[in-house]
């Protein structure tokens, strides 16, 4: 446990030690805000109460896409390209030899990143969008917990699905393909781009139902009060379902790989 | 120049080269970056399965100012969308590689990691921009007509020019990529949309110190017949080629100064 512990917060000092990439990072946050804001405000100004959110509502949806877009590593640009990297030269092997699990070794390492994320791309972007608009800030503290709890999830299967998508590269060698197409689905399911809720019939249930909504969809109810008493639970039991699943699934598909492919050598 | 463009296609030859030699992945990239840029187009009409206008733009309207831009970012990203990955030479010293050899090292850097999966953004917007000119009713003269390649080329130089005045910014701060982005891929979502939404200011802001509003915002509104935007002078859509060699020329001096400043990390 210490060691993951250990492992966590060198993830998180290895992020935080590049404080201009930082800076950059909120600045493109922030210019990504502002357009996204506009564009909301045209569209809510049109049809008030679309998808069940006001206006302040909406704008605050906007803000916490651009504060969670690196915490839940929605871009990619995580963990998962260095794994990749490992396992298309051959190191993975010394990855294998350690006497440590490597699974949790990786989610260990994400965390300490996502923390760093949180608090070093998150703040700010927030703050700057609640001076420029009016937003529905939760007043109630419990809330706040709530979200932070949602928040977490969110990272977790964040991880879990970053992680099947670097094992893959024990069988393409170039990741690059299964990773772009996991981060479109991550940008279109997330919210990202819409908030869920205005999705039309279907393809609304279905994005609701897949695990990226955990990444934006489901904070952002939280943190708008829009999921409380059984609801909330609801929530994090969705988020803690999918968490728990896409872990397994990474675990299972490890144990094939590390039995059945051989390692690259050289 | 010549040798400049030469060696430019030698080095994309091989990048693409290296490239098909993952097919399977680089199938999926392609389709991913095509895909990638189609989903900004479908959240605009998930947004119209609500409205009928965003801003006193129809949906196709919107679309001919997204198909604007996608195109002018498109070329633009593929022929120099490598450039934000100067800081990371700068940071771990392989740029020096690039000093020694004899080609011009904009070249070098543009065509590094040269990526024909760019082409999928390019396709996505010339889609787009062909629907845009089926649906919607043109009053055409030879002017507009003339104006449409003409803001296409012109945005695809300024785009460009933007893409080499970040990385010119890179020699100063090694990790400020991001910041670029904010103004190729943040300008071209910006762009997408009709400026009536955006605040008056920031459409200025846009015109007159970042000039994006000359990609397609000007040029266009003037082919689809609709006033200057912000209360600007209509003669502005006229005025893309210009702004695009003043653009290239301050990026070109902005590489100059950038390179002349490096430093070697010596290891």
């Amino acid at each position: 446990m210490r060691l993951y512990a250990a492992v966590a917060a060198s993830g998180f000092r290895r992020y935080a030690t590049y404080r201009v990439a930082t800076a950059a990072g909120v600045f493109t946050n922030t210019v990504f805000g502002f357009v996204l804001a506009y564009t909301y405000i045209a569209l809510w100004s049109e049809r008030p109460q679309l998808g069940g959110y006001d206006q302040a509502e909406a704008l605050t949806f906007v803000w916490l896409g651009q504060a969670l877009l690196a915490t839940c590593a929605m871009m990619g640009g995580g963990f998962e390209d260095e794994l990749i990297e490992r396992i298309r030269t051959g190191d993975i092997a010394i990855d294998l030899y350690r006497p440590v699990d490597l699974q949790l070794w990786w989610l260990a390492g994400d965390l300490g990143r996502a923390l760093f994320h949180f608090l070093g791309r998150g703040i700010v972007p927030m703050v700057i969008g609640s001076l420029a608009f009016e937003l529905a800030l939760p007043g109630d503290p419990l809330v706040w917990v709530a979200f932070l709890v949602a928040v977490a999830l969110g990272v977790v299967v964040s991880f879990a699905v970053r992680y099947l998508v670097a094992l893959s590269a024990f069988w393409l060698l170039d990741g690059a393909g299964v990773a772009q197409i996991a981060w479109l689905g991550g940008m279109f399911f997330s919210g990202m781009l819409l908030p869920l809720n205005v999705f039309p019939g279907a393809l609304g249930e279905l994005a609701r139902a897949l695990p990226w909504s955990s990444f934006l969809q489901v904070p952002a109810d939280v943190f708008l009060g829009k999921r409380t008493g059984i609801d909330l639970l609801g929530a994090f039991a969705f988020q803690a379902g999918w968490a728990l699943a896409l872990i397994g699934a990474g675990r299972v598909l490890q144990a094939v790989a590390t039995k059945r492919v051989v390692v690259q050598g050289g | 120049m010549v040798d400049g463009i030469r060696a430019y296609r030698m080095i994309a030859a091989m990048w693409i080269r290296s490239t098909m030699t993952y097919r399977a992945s680089f199938a999926m990239t392609l389709f991913g970056n095509f895909a990638a840029t189609a989903f900004d187009f479908v959240a605009i009409l998930l947004m119209f399965s609500h409205v009928d206008a965003l801003g006193g733009f129809t949906l196709g309207e919107i679309a001919f100012l997204y198909g604007a831009t996608g195109i002018a970012f498109g070329i633009a990203d593929l022929v120099m969308g490598s450039m934000d990955r100067l800081g990371r030479r700068v940071r771990d010293g392989t740029l020096d590689t690039l000093l020694v050899r004899p080609a011009p090292v904009l070249v070098q850097v543009a065509a590094d990691r040269f990526a024909l999966r760019r082409l999928g953004r390019i396709t996505q917007g010339v889609l787009v921009f062909g629907y845009a000119l089926t649906v919607v009713d043109i009053d055409w003269t030879p002017a507009r007509a003339l104006l449409v390649p003409v803001m296409l080329l012109s945005g695809a130089a300024i785009f460009s020019a933007v893409f080499t005045a970040g990385a010119a910014f890179q020699f100063l701060a090694q990790d400020s990529a991001e910041v670029q982005n904010a103004f190729t891929y943040g300008g071209n979502t910006l762009l997408q949309y009709p400026p009536s939404i955006f605040a008056r200011e920031l459409v200025r802001g846009v015109t007159f110190v970042l000039p994006l509003a000359f990609v397609n915002w000007l040029p266009a509104l003037y082919v689809l017949g609709r006033e200057a935007p912000a209360g600007l002078p209509s003669w502005l859509a006229f005025l893309p080629p210009v702004v695009a060699v003043v653009c290239c020329a301050l990026a070109s001096l902005a590489w100059r100064a950038g390179l002349r400043s490096y430093r070697s990390t010596g290891s």
